[in-house]
């Protein structure tokens, strides 16, 4: 099997499945208990606050451990939201292509009174600092915008927005859950005050994140009951996921640059591989993009059963395509670069990690056209094309 | 993929009946590329039976397998039968189909009544209009 498909999440690395057992079969203490078990396991969580903190560039004091990406997100959001209502401040900016975890939530906001103003992508897939700079009012009490978009890769220029926002006063918040462990991240310099992450997505476990926040940064709690994370996330600790998620970030973030330049090189022979297709295109920003992200469009065909091909032939990936949604709509993130409906449907979205090699890219290069053709040859949609009743688009 | 059931992934992976039939006797298409799905039916008729029948889909696993299966369902049957079936009666022979993809096989079954309704068209066969309530261009794939 060729696993390629990496922003959905990743293998556990050994490090993080390594340093996770102990606190299932030995240390399997509360954090809240006074006594050695419970102090034990207090001690890891620490810690892994304390490693992820490193990592992130930031306080201890600042790391608070969530459920993952969407808690992370949702948390981040409402409580710039909650602190701007206070005064008086109601209008939030985000991007047109940002996670449901992000859009979702900014929705129940507008149902609260917020105004919320989604920046355009354009066709490459990104934002600049100018445009949030334009768009900043003085009632607005939040900048939301992804580090890395996670279907087009784009890698959104965070450090002059967070910049933006700072000279304004604005509360940055970014999800950086597709960019932890593989670009750099330091809050400092990049000029951010919330950001959220997700461990499964740099081989670490499921059901943990993060949420960084600035000190002096007043949370408002989605989860209530205990006084764990400060009294600012109830719920007894994960300790071995939480365990686990630093060991991941700790070993990911040492090999940043190692892996980077690896798994780039990879990307850009497989994007080369599959440009040879006809009427395909790239999708998202060819230069700014996560060293791991594929996305094409192939006009004629229906991204689910191009996925169901080529799972058959053992090549794990996904789609933008409605099919695959659960909806009636493509993706949103193709549909804000301005790809038409008909085209989003046929998308597919490759992303790989270190642990791909040029083998397995070869065979996806070698494979995806062969499926892509049979598909299009029994296309109604593709005839009309090659017959001139539908106008190609790519 | 467990999404589907064998028998729909029998048909998607070695759909009955692809391809054109030059000179149909009905032809029909039904969806709208937008949503994501489009099904085209050729009929050959002979003596109000379905002698051949071929099918092009442009969509999801479920959408090229309910065409197979609709194909096969009305091969050598009259056009009376061809027009009795149902998408029920598809997603049966299907062995079941996710609550989600169940448009598909409403698809399948328009896009029959829409080759049938083209072959009495072109040969000036009278028929009963509310037989075809559907204006087979469904905005949102089925509703």
């Amino acid at each position: 099997m060729i696993y390629a498909d990496n922003a959905a999440t990743t293998a556990l690395s050994k490090t993080a499945l390594d340093a996770m057992m102990p606190y299932f079969t030995d240390y399997y203490g509360n954090p809240s208990s006074w006594h050695t078990a419970g102090q034990k396991a207090k001690e890891a969580l620490e810690n892994a606050r304390e490693t992820i903190a490193a990592c992130l560039n930031c306080s201890p004091r600042e790391v608070y451990f969530t459920s993952g990406g969407s808690e992370a997100d949702n948390q981040a959001i409402i409580s710039a939201a909650r602190l701007g209502e206070k005064q008086n401040k109601k209008h939030i900016i985000s991007t047109a292509f940002e996670h449901h975890a992000v859009l979702h939530t900014l929705e129940t906001l507008k149902k609260q009174g917020f105004t919320v103003e989604l920046l355009d992508v354009g066709s490459t897939g990104n934002v600049t600092a100018e445009q949030v700079k334009k768009a900043i009012r003085e009632d607005t009490c939040l900048v939301t915008a992804m580090f890395a978009n996670n279907e087009i890769g784009s890698i959104l220029p965070i450090e002059e927005i967070g910049g933006a926002c700072k000279e304004k006063g604005v509360l940055f918040h970014t999800d950086a859950v597709q960019a932890a462990g593989h670009i750099e991240i330091d809050v400092k310099r990049q000029n951010i005050d919330m950001l959220s992450l997700s461990a499964h997505k740099f081989h670490g476990p499921k059901g943990i994140g993060v949420l960084y926040a600035k000190t002096g940064i007043t949370l408002t709690n989605i989860i209530n009951g205990g006084a764990q994370e400060r009294g600012k996330r109830a719920g007894t600790e994960n300790i071995p996921a939480i365990v686990g998620m630093a060991a991941a970030l700790k070993e990911a973030t040492g090999k940043t640059e190692e892996n980077a330049k690896k798994v780039t090189k990879l990307r850009n022979e497989l994007i080369n591989g599959l440009s040879n297709i006809p009427h395909s295109a790239l999708n998202g920003d060819t230069k700014n993009r996560l060293p791991g992200n594929v996305n094409f469009c192939f006009e004629g065909i229906e991204g689910e059963s191009l996925l169901l091909l080529l799972d058959a032939k053992g090549i794990c990936a996904s789609s933008g395509s409605a099919c695959t949604s659960g909806s009636l709509d493509p993706s949103h993130v193709l549909l804000a670069i301005g790809r038409p409906h008909e085209v989003a449907h046929g998308s597919l979205r490759l992303t790989l990690s270190e642990e791909n090699t040029e083998d397995e890219i070869k065979y996806i290069i070698n494979e995806v056209p062969k499926v892509v053709e049979y598909l299009r040859n029994m296309s109604p949609v593709w005839k009309d094309l090659l017959s001139g009743k539908r106008q190609f688009v790519l | 993929m467990a999404i589907y059931t064998d028998t729909v992934m029998d048909h998607f992976m070695n759909p009955r009946n692809v391809g054109e039939i030059e000179n149909a006797d009905g032809i029909g298409e039904v969806g709208n590329a937008k949503c994501g799905d489009i099904m085209k039916m050729y009929l050959k008729i002979e003596n109000d039976i379905i002698t051949d029948v071929k099918f092009e889909t442009f969509g999801c696993g479920s959408a090229i397998a309910s065409s197979s299966m609709a194909t096969e369902m009305i091969k050598g049957k009259t056009v009376k039968e061809a027009l009795s079936i149902t998408n029920k009666q598809v997603v049966e022979a299907l062995g079941g189909l996710p609550a989600h993809k169940l448009h598909c096989s409403v698809l399948a079954e328009e896009s029959i009544k829409a080759a049938v309704k083209n072959y009495y068209d072109k040969n000036g066969i009278f028929y009963d209009k509310s037989q075809f309530p559907c204006d087979y261009n469904c905005k949102a794939c089925g509703n």
